[in-house]
């Protein structure tokens, strides 16, 4: 295929060298991800850490751990924190269930949803999360702030026959939970494993892991997962917390 | 010479029938967590089984039909249409069959290990590292093996790549790109790792993927089925190349953006947002692009539609790619996303291009090839159900989703007078109850129409193989 001028255009030359259409491709294909992708690892903004409070001095979302500090020593609110050892194994059973494919851990800065659900995700607040465990879909509720909404109690009896506390609830029941214990091993060699791609876990974190699950079920991993949900971060009215 | 004896037509036949299967599998699985949703005793098929459930079914799912079905239909008529725009047999025919068998052997190991709870957790990136390793090799031999095929051909009879083939290379290249990206991770045991990436990251770096995983796998590679079986069964050139240059490269630039506008009014920054919404408002041009290219194929050809069953699943295949192509960029504006995400609509919106396009088009295309290779007609009577049983179902499952996935979000947002939330959660969950069956129902014409496509595809090649056999016996 010819130009006006005569001369071959771009596309002819493509249709006639496969390998030349090739790296077209995939530079073409390449642009969105350079422009839309990158910055997010690049822009420190992504993922604020950090706030002004009203009085003007900053304060770090992130639980700023002294020197000694074991996990268990963190208190609601204190900024964000990687999850203790059963936390950990009851995150691993959330993905294992496929919990994220029916519940949504992203709140959006709706009026609606901060009423339902509470205050609105920040990004900080998914910075061990590997990966990320947003979802896609309300089939059942957010669980973006779950923790801490229920007892203990309501949560197993919920996971054992959710339809005996939610009549209208479509959630399969997970008694199976009660019948497997954690495995001690596994999960430290899973926090190793976190530790490889970012997470701040110390050598005394995965040394008492092991102790820490000991004798525990899954049932009591998943639900110390779910009260650890949302309440790293104590909210504070006059704070900017997103743009 | 027969076309069997020209190219390497086996792996082709083989790529089909799996395909078939697979549709029956994939589709029955959708059928059967559709009804969990609906009657969610299903869920404890074998008391304290949690095999069954729909968290470990769901993925099982999504992989069957996305990878499954729809990796055999790609494999199928990318290896046919490669071989015969290029006049040419595969470059390797022993590659083809790595490919073959390292494709269902991947899928064996996801209908193992998906009910077993071994997932990653990324929407259609679940499986876990060593089977995503196999998965990028049986890639890369299907890649490497369709672009020396075009690289072999004869420059005297064929100086141009036909059109067909820059789709089905667009998404070889786009695939390759996210899979192995999404992917990245620390393995922690044979089955268990984690994503090396994080939080906002790995949303948008999974969302890139999932997205694209459309954009690519289901569209890209789905267009270069409609590039070729289109004109092929309306027995007319496309009708404009100039449009298909167009919208090939707009598409190859474009889609790769829309990954952002599954994360609005979330954490991702509102820049990225934004930034995939505006050119997910753009896209509506490449993709009424290649609908209107496929369609107008047939000007001055219309009347073959009363009589062509084949040629009528590739129309109304892009009849449902615009509609859901138009859908798509409605469904990311910010008001209307601010609705729709989280809801049941997402879901119809994705049926309406699995179902309605996917699944035509593929369905299409198989008959195509089923009667060029093996020679023979298929029966149209049952050509005519599967058409009519898939329609009516496809239709039938997503108005359920549209009119149940509109009523969800505007219950979740609804106020009363006093200016509380006028619903509970839970009353909106039994409020789906009725649309979760329709939409039960429409599936399971779904399945009816390919267990119908199976059946005719069987019998028929029974039949061509039992004529060639009497034929041989009469000749010899």
């Amino acid at each position: 295929m010819a130009n006006k001028n005569g001369k071959e255009s771009l596309q002819a030359k493509f249709e006639k060298n496969i390998f030349a259409m090739y790296l077209a491709m995939a530079f073409a294909v390449s642009l969105a991800g350079i422009v839309e992708i990158v910055p997010l690892f690049t822009n420190p903004d992504t993922v604020k850490d950090e706030v002004v409070m009203p009085d003007g001095s900053t304060k770090s979302l992130l639980w700023q751990r002294a020197e000694g500090q074991k996990l268990a020593d963190w208190k609601p609110g204190d900024g964000v924190r990687p999850n203790t050892a059963l936390e950990l194994a009851g995150r691993d059973i959330y993905q294992r269930e496929g919990c994220y494919l029916c519940h949504s851990q992203m709140i959006r800065p709706f009026r609606d949803e901060n009423e339902r659900y509470g205050h609105f995700s920040l990004a900080v607040e998914s910075k061990y999360d590997h990966p990320f465990q947003w979802g896609s879909k309300r089939t059942g509720p957010d669980l973006a702030r779950v923790g801490g909404k229920y007892s203990d109690e309501w949560h197993i009896l919920h996971m054992r026959h959710p339809q005996a506390l939610v009549p209208e609830s479509v959630m399969p029941k997970y008694r199976f939970l009660d019948n497997t214990m954690v495995d001690g091993e596994s999960i430290q060699a899973h926090m190793e494993g976190l530790r490889k791609v970012g997470v701040p876990y110390t050598d005394g974190d995965i040394a008492e892991a092991a102790g820490l699950v000991k004798g525990k079920t899954e049932m009591n991993a998943m639900v110390a997962y779910l009260q650890s949900l949302g309440n790293m971060i104590k909210f504070e009215d006059g704070v900017v917390y997103r743009e | 010479m027969s076309l069997v004896q020209r190219y390497d037509l086996k792996v082709v036949k083989y790529f089909i029938v799996m395909a078939s299967i697979y549709l029956v599998i994939g589709t029955t699985i959708g059928v059967y967590i559709a009804s969990e949703l609906a009657w969610p005793f299903l869920n404890d098929l074998g008391t304290d089984l949690p095999y069954f459930q729909f968290g470990r079914l769901r993925p099982l799912h999504t992989n069957i039909v996305i990878f499954a079905f729809g990796g055999s239909a790609l494999m199928a008529s990318a290896f046919y249409i490669v071989q015969r725009t290029n006049q040419t047999k595969m470059w390797s025919n022993k590659m083809a069959w790595f490919t073959f068998w390292s494709w269902n052997l991947v899928i064996l190991l996801a209908i193992i290990t998906l009910p077993l709870g071994l997932t990653q957790s990324k929407e259609y990136a679940e499986l876990e590292w060593p089977i995503d390793i196999l998965l990028t090799l049986s890639w890369a031999s299907y890649m490497y093996n369709f672009i020396m095929t075009i690289h072999i051909r004869d420059r005297n009879k064929v100086p141009h790549v036909y059109v067909a083939n820059w789709f089905f290379m667009g998404m070889m290249v786009m695939v390759t790109y996210l899979h192995v990206i999404n992917n990245l991770s620390i393995p922690v045991d044979w089955f268990k790792s984690y994503s090396i990436y994080s939080g906002v990251q790995d949303a948008m770096i999974q969302w890139w993927w999932g997205h694209n995983a459309v954009g690519f796998f289901l569209t890209a590679g789905f267009l270069g089925m409609m590039y070729y079986f289109v004109p092929k069964q309306a027995e007319r050139p496309i009708y404009s190349y100039r449009l298909s240059v167009i919208h090939f490269w707009a598409l190859m630039f474009g889609y790769v953006w829309l990954g952002a506008h599954h994360l609005q009014y979330t954490a991702l920054p509102d820049w990225a947002g934004s930034l995939g919404v505006t050119i997910s408002l753009a896209m509506i041009i490449p993709s009424w692009g290649g609908a209107i290219n496929g369609i107008l194929t047939l000007s001055g050809a219309w009347d073959r539609l009363r009589e062509d069953y084949i040629l009528r699943f590739l129309i109304m295949s892009l009849a449902f790619y615009a509609m859901a192509t138009f859908e798509g960029p409605v469904m990311a504006a910010k008001t209307v996303n601010a609705l729709s995400h989280y809801t049941d609509w997402t879901i119809g919106h994705v049926h309406s291009g699995a179902l309605g396009w996917n699944i035509m088009v593929a369905s299409g295309a198989l008959y195509h090839m089923v009667e060029k290779i093996f020679n023979v007609r298929l029966s149209q009577k049952l050509l005519g159900i599967h058409f009519w049983v898939h329609t009516i179902g496809t239709v039938v499952y997503i108005v359920a989703m549209w009119v149940s996935g509109i009523m969800q979000g505007l219950m979740w947002r609804a106020y009363d007078e006093y200016g509380t939330l006028a619903y509970t959660f839970a009353e909106s969950v039994s409020a789906m109850h009725p649309y979760y069956a329709m939409r039960a129902a429409g599936g399971t014409l779904v399945v009816l129409g390919a267990i119908t496509m199976l059946i005719n595809i069987i019998i028929t090649i029974r039949k061509s193989v039992r004529e060639q056999a009497s034929a041989q016996a009469a000749t010899a």
